[in-house]
């Protein structure tokens, strides 16, 4: 029996920016192993058994929070929820005391959201087990990047040489940015489609190539990566109104059209039917991965809760 | 009245003022300079002088910083006008100009007057005040600058706010012209800086974090130089942090509009990399800029378009500083590292020393009319000696400011102050 390298070995997953192409694709591979076994009857494994995972979600999720719930107890770990409504935070307690106050119950690994950019890598240098970034403000959501990949992986056999297109509000979207570090590492080619209002400055340094007309921008893409469009944006003067976003930017079979016949949808959840894609797009089961996203999170979490937790066990572990 | 008569022998003496640099020593008496130069003590030191032997170091007027923020009164937790004092000595600062953003605001005259006594009182460094340019610094309403003027302040800010509608700034720039005053601004337009947290661009956008664009600075540079022009009105720029700015005030004073500027040393030895991994000490406003501005700023300080450099001394407590980058406060404290972040332009050869130390002593003085940052005879006896090579490294825990949100944490520089004299008296000494 050889031993197996193991390439990730970071003591956190605070974001995908800095992991190398061998770290994605260890955790991807992890994660597929996973796919087979979570839709048969008997989906719990008792590789975590005895160990306690908190999911820590300062703004509100139900998909995300499912998903990590679910990953965790097929891996016979305990969880516990706690959510910001719950929490003492409004009362005055600052995140670094809820962190303090959370570590001294010894949880082995802590899942974050925050609306805050960094404010999860802040807690994670307080605490002593490892920590999941869940989202935390527009920085990284690197787990949903992950699912992101796995998903196109199982579709088009391969990440590398792929035309990715990533449409909507990049400016406000961790799921954008991390996204966007992924595809680079894995050799993808992305695309940004936006109004400029909503493209931050400095993206095309990221590795990215801008568009302003969605029609262009799609021509001979394999994947359309939607992004939720938020109401507040309109009062924001990003945009003046939703039709007229998606009169120019909304996904109808009209602008896919114009990307290659046989791409592929995709879309991060929750949907806005009629704002960013148009429903009947949004339901092709030919062209949506949308569903295929949603199983695969939980097999992509599993993958990442067990890697992490089995890190803290191995002396020498390399840094967060 | 006489005084004690004190002989500071072998120093190198520095006088930007009149270009002096040379061997020497100074001879003070009580409070006051009674002579200096390089063979004051060829024939020996007075009978019955104390002698302070200087070893070679350099002894240069008190540094004068213009630009601090001061938390006594309002915010005692973070800093005390002792506590100021006890920082701005060991950074060889012997004069400075306070912010007005104290609370209450310093609006009125009485405020002004509980801080010169306060601070006459501690007798440490000497705190001048900036009087408000709008009462409360709401940016509505003009403050009593006649008054404040008379009762000392030395010229008129709404501190780290900007007095950002453009008619009351042309108002307060016609009435401060009545008496000849100065108005300084902190240049940047509200509405693109709200909610940002650090420079707008690349790095921002990588850290999911907002960002405050160069031009919310630009624009309110071009503006007001275009109404101090209008009204003939003086109007000084606080730590501009934009090589477009810098543009900008150049035209200015090509048009002959009476317009200056100072910076402060994140400005030329930092860039917006140095928030790194979201490093809230490097919060700072304005927030820290490109590369390529960094190095402008250089330029600036070099051809005379920044007339000084300003420590923007900002004390905030840990509670304000440990919390995720965008809720974190701005600001950094500056005064004990003044002196060796403004010597890495010595060091790197992109000045010489005089001019270094010219940007920390009498050309700030000159903005603000103060009777400091000059060797004079008869004006008292505010000195600095300082070694400009000492190598160490900056550790805020050992400051004596009370708060130690310094950006250049664990920074290695090289230049120290040794000893700090106000009115003839030593205030500071380095510990050995």
């Amino acid at each position: 029996m050889g031993v197996k390298i193991q390439y990730f070995t970071r003591k956190h997953l605070l974001g995908i920016a800095g992991l190398e192409p061998p770290e994605i694709s260890e955790l991807l591979d992890l994660a597929d192993t996973y796919v087979e076994s979570n839709r048969s009857p008997n989906k719990k494994f008792d590789k975590l058994r005895g160990r306690t995972v908190i999911n820590l979600f300062f703004e509100n999720s139900t998909r995300t929070r499912t998903s990590f719930e679910l990953a965790a107890k097929r891996l016979g770990a305990d969880t516990i929820n706690m959510s910001v409504s719950t929490s003492s935070i409004k009362k005055g307690e600052t995140l670094i005391d809820t962190a303090m106050t959370l570590n001294a119950m010894h949880p082995d690994l802590m899942v974050v959201r925050h609306g805050d950019s960094g404010a999860v890598q802040l807690l994670s240098e307080k605490v002593n087990g490892a920590v999941i970034n869940a989202g935390d403000g527009y920085h990284e959501h690197p787990t949903q990047a992950l699912l992101d990949a796995l998903t196109i992986r199982r579709s088009k056999g391969r990440l590398g040489g792929l035309k990715v297109a990533i449409c909507g509000d990049i400016q406000h979207s961790r799921v954008a940015r991390s996204n966007i570090h992924l595809l680079n590492i894995m050799g993808a080619h992305v695309r940004l489609i936006a109004p400029r209002t909503l493209i931050p400055s400095g993206v095309r340094e990221m590795g990215t190539e801008v568009f302003h007309d969605m029609r262009e921008g799609l021509k001979g893409c394999d994947i359309v990566m939607m992004l939720r469009i938020q109401q507040e944006r309109m009062q924001g003067n990003y945009l003046p109104s939703v039709r007229e976003f998606f009169h120019f930017y909304g996904l109808d079979y009209e602008k896919l059209s114009n990307a290659k016949p046989d791409a592929l949808i995709m879309h991060p959840g929750p949907m806005n039917r009629g704002v960013e894609i148009d429903s009947t797009v949004a339901d092709d089961l030919d062209r949506s991965l949308i569903r295929q996203q949603v199983e695969l999170g939980v097999a992509v979490r599993m993958a990442c809760l067990e890697k992490l937790i089995g890190n803290l066990d191995q002396p020498g572990q390399g840094g967060a | 009245m006489t005084g004690k008569l004190i002989a500071y022998t072998n120093a190198r003496l520095l006088d930007p003022a009149t270009d002096l640099d040379r061997p020497g020593g100074v001879l003070t008496e009580g409070k006051t300079i009674l002579d200096f130069g390089a063979d004051l003590f060829k024939d020996g030191v007075p009978d019955g002088a104390e002698v302070i032997d200087c070893s070679g170091n350099c002894l240069a007027p008190g540094f004068v910083d213009m630009r601090v923020q001061l938390r006594e009164p309002g915010e005692e937790h973070k800093g005390t006008l002792a506590s100021a004092g006890a920082t701005a000595v060991a950074g060889g600062v012997t004069t400075m100009a306070c912010l007005p953003n104290t609370n209450p605001v310093i609006d009125d005259t009485s405020v002004l007057e509980f801080i010169a006594r306060r601070a006459r009182k501690i007798g440490l460094a000497k705190v001048f005040s900036y009087g408000a340019v709008t009462k409360g610094l709401e940016g509505k309403e003009l403050a009593e600058m006649g008054m404040l003027s008379e009762a000392g302040a030395v010229a008129f800010t709404d501190g780290v706010k900007t007095v950002s509608n453009a008619k009351t700034m042309r108002r307060a720039l016609g009435y401060a012209k009545n008496f000849n005053l100065l108005v300084v601004q902190h240049a940047e337009e509200p509405s693109l800086a709200e909610d940002g947290a650090m420079n707008g661009g690349e790095t921002a956008t990588r850290l999911g974090l907002p960002g405050i664009p160069a031009e919310a600075e630009v624009i309110i540079v071009a503006r007001d130089i275009r109404l101090a022009e209008a009204v003939g009105g003086r109007i000084h720029f606080a730590h501009i942090s934009t090589a477009d700015s810098l543009h900008i005030i150049r035209k200015g004073k090509e048009r002959g509009v009476q317009v200056t500027c100072d910076t402060a040393p994140p400005y030329f030895s930092l860039n917006e990399l140095s928030v790194g991994e979201y490093r809230t000490f490097c919060k700072l406003s304005p927030p820290l800029r490109l590369e390529a501005d960094r190095i402008a700023i250089i330029e600036g300080i070099k051809d005379g378009t920044i007339s000084a450099i300003a420590s923007d001394h900002d004390p905030q407590d840990e509670d304000a500083k440990r919390l995720p980058f965008a809720q974190a406060a701005f600001g950094g404290v500056g005064l004990e590292t003044l002196l060796p972040i403004s010597l890495n332009l010595y060091h790197t050869g992109e000045m010489d020393l005089l001019q270094v130390i010219k940007k920390i002593t009498c050309d700030p003085a000159d903005i603000l009319n103060l009777p400091a940052g000059r060797l004079v005879k008869g004006a008292a006896a505010d000195l600095t000696i300082f070694n400009p090579d000492i190598g160490w490294k900056i550790e805020p825990d050992n400051f004596a400011s009370k708060s130690k949100n310094s950006p250049f944490d664990g920074r290695p520089v090289q230049g120290r102050v040794l000893r700090t004299i106000v009115d003839g008296r030593t205030v500071f000494e380095l510990d050995n």
